[in-house]
């Protein structure tokens, strides 16, 4: 039988934990808010919510240092967040405002925090896999010690890219550690449909020579000691991961998408996975109280609301930015 | 000055900059050990040491997106892409990664980095091996394109546009690398952005680039001997940025403006080229602008077939003549 959880024989503890907690609140609360923002035609174009795959945003993002790097997908709002990018940046960047990450200029689908190492969100898929291992072969040239992270999704498994990424980083062991989100579909197509392996991810990881890892992608807890695991390998210069979480999204693929490709029982099974209210009651298991529960979601409603304000009321990106940025000279000249 | 070839040219730019900048790298396939398919980068190895002289596995998006992300956070890369028409193979990492992301970062985001191409026709390689692809590079905004046509230029082309901060596709041409100049020794530096004038005369203007810009000097030498016409010759060497003051300096002295091309003819560099001379030069010019190209065709392999194609110094001369009338 299992033991009970208590603190005594908790290898998480209870600062992590928490921490946990408030980076799934704080990626689920912008994330509905950006639901309800795109509702009131406040965000325009299109965006990709993560709500139902919290816990691997935050286990990751938790178990990471200040100077590692994450790259993501269009499908970022909360890797950023999850770095420390501040909310108004985000949803701000999200409303195309002044405020945002990105002065308006990337959008829902680039969001990017080089201040937090949150070195962007990648629209093409399988681009930002070759784009981490750049970041991997400096700390591993400079001997540095950082680590590369690379978030995508199970439909990315399937392009070019992502095999010339995994097999090149495991033939130069660089230390970037790749994590798939497996929510069982791309775009509209379940992703059994169109891979020819059970587990997309971890099914072809012995091809270039690496472990087979698949993982809870709904329990922080388990995302975040296989961070750890292949972090401390990454660092140690034993080389490159290849991590599943398995995970769904409860919502469309994007904004417009009501998801009616999926069964009711699949979606009402993975509805009652929800990592949020899982890891609410592992906490409270653990001893934590009610009322520190209370307190990091209220602060972090707070937080949203605030940081909905301060976009809604920030002005639109100063027109000057157009032709802003294209060189590092801040210019944009192709001639003389 | 040191009498040295084109191939050689590339692999004593790359060597004075890694010496001088610890981060500069150099990654690509057979670029190390091989000393490059085309033996531009025979050396590099033995200098610096294989973590930071790397062979790679045939990726062409995981070379290029490694030195995009090495870029992002503080190294200087040098990619090399074998045959430039390979870059069909990851534009994505160019066109849409490269090229965009300080753009959409608000500035965010800087990209120190110079991928090498061999570019050109002239080795009877046939279609995927042989094509100019300057004019692709030129139309995305984001990257800087340059083309030497000298060993001199190379050497110090090279090593500005890995100085420079911003992303540059660097075109070698193939036909050029057993080509003999004299190069600076020492540090050298060049300036990109800058055109130059080889030949200056009074009755034309001929601007050019790399392979083309030998053929139009030797053009314009057959000119003045057989025919008694002065032609001015304007290499490029650089389509962005555009050095548009020196065209439009040496196309107002004469009033005739043709440009030699390899790339085919539509949307080659020469119709920019054309319509901006069109757009504000229009009262200086004395007769319509030619464009000298490749056919709009896939190249022919044979080298009889390939020689008929590519814009040749006969050809050069007979065009200008007949529009001279
Ligand atoms: C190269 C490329 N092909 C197709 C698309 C269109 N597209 C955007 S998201 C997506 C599905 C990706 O699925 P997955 O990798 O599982 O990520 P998820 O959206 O589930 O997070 C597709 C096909 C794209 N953006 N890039
Ligand atoms: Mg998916």
């Amino acid at each position: 039988m299992a033991k009970k959880p208590t603190r005594k024989n908790d290898d998480i503890g209870e600062d992590i934990r928490l921490a946990l907690y408030r980076t799934q609140q704080e990626v689920r609360q912008v994330e509905k808010r950006a639901y309800d923002l795109f509702l009131q035609n406040m965000i325009k174009g299109t965006s990709h919510l993560c709500i139902g795959q919290e816990a691997i945003a935050a286990g990751f993002g938790v178990a990471m240092k200040p100077g590692d790097w994450s790259f993501c997908t269009y499908r970022g709002h909360g890797h950023t967040l999850a770095r420390g990018a501040s909310m108004t940046g985000v949803l701000g960047e999200l409303m195309g405002r002044d405020c945002g990450l990105l002065g308006g200029k990337g959008g829902s689908m680039h969001l990017t925090d080089v201040t937090k190492g949150a070195m962007g969100s990648y629209a093409i898929i399988g681009a930002h896999l070759p784009i981490a291992m750049g970041a991997a072969w400096k700390a591993q040239y400079k001997k540095t010690g950082e680590v590369s992270v690379c978030f995508f999704g199970d439909g990315t498994t399937n392009i070019g890219a992502f095999h010339e990424a995994v097999s090149m980083s495991a033939v130069w062991k660089l230390p970037v550690v790749f994590v798939c989100e497996n929510n069982l579909y791309m775009e509209y197509t379940a992703i059994g449909d169109v891979t020819p392996v059970k587990n997309p991810a971890a099914d072809r990881a012995s091809a270039y020579g690496l472990p087979s890892i698949i993982v809870d992608g709904n329990d922080a807890d388990a995302v975040y000691r296989v961070a750890q695991e292949a972090f401390a390998k990454a660092r140690a210069g034993d080389g490159p991961s290849l991590i599943e979480c398995k995970t769904y999204r409860h919502h469309g693929h994007s904004r417009a998408d009501p998801g009616k490709y999926r069964p009711d029982a699949e979606v009402k099974e993975w509805i009652a996975k929800d990592p949020i209210p899982f890891y609410r009651q592992r906490m409270l298991d653990f001893g934590i109280s009610e009322e520190a529960i209370k307190t990091i979601e209220d602060d972090v409603a707070k937080a949203v609301n605030a940081a909905t304000e301060e976009s809604k009321n920030a002005p639109p990106p100063s027109e000057d930015l157009i032709l802003k940025d294209v060189w590092a000279d801040g210019g944009w000249a192709w001639r003389n | 000055m040191a009498e040295l070839t084109y191939r050689d040219a590339v692999a004593q730019g790359i060597a004075q900059e890694m010496e001088r900048d610890e981060d500069v790298v150099f990654l690509g396939e057979d670029i190390g050990a091989a000393g490059g398919v085309f033996k531009a980068t025979v050396g590099l190895l033995d200098q610096f040491g294989p973590t930071r002289v790397r062979d790679t596995p045939i990726a062409e998006q995981a070379i290029l997106g490694t030195a995009m992300g090495a870029a992002m956070v503080g190294l200087k890369p040098i990619a090399e892409i074998m045959f430039s028409d390979f870059f069909a193979v990851c534009w994505d990492i160019v066109a849409n990664e490269i090229a965009k992301t300080r753009y959409m970062t608000n500035g965010q985001v800087s990209l120190p980095l110079v991928i090498r191409t061999a570019n050109g026709g002239g080795l009877r390689f046939g279609a995927q091996h042989s094509q100019s692809i300057e004019n692709w590079a030129m139309m995305i905004p984001g990257l800087k394109v340059v083309a030497p046509s000298s060993p001199a230029d190379v050497k110090g082309l090279l090593a500005a546009a890995i100085r420079d901060p911003d992303p540059v596709i660097f075109f070698e041409h193939k036909a050029l690398y057993p080509v003999k100049g004299e190069v600076p020794d020492g540090e050298y530096v060049d300036k990109l952005g800058e055109a130059k004038v080889l030949v200056q005369g009074d009755d034309l203007t001929i601007v050019a680039l790399a392979n083309m810009v030998p053929r139009a000097v030797e053009a314009a030498q057959r000119l003045k001997d057989e025919h008694g016409i002065h032609a001015t010759v304007v290499d490029l060497r650089s389509l962005v940025p555009l050095d548009t003051q020196t065209i439009f300096r040496e196309v107002s002295k004469t009033g005739r403006l043709f440009t030699v091309e390899e790339n085919p003819r539509l949307c080659g560099w020469g119709a920019e080229i054309s319509s901006l001379v069109s757009e504000e030069l229009f009262w200086d010019l004395d007769a319509p602008i030619t464009r000298i190209t490749t056919p709009h065709i896939p190249l022919p392999a044979a080298d009889h077939l390939e020689d008929m194609t590519i814009p040749s110094v006969d050809r050069i001369t007979d065009r200008i003549l007949k529009s001279l009338g």
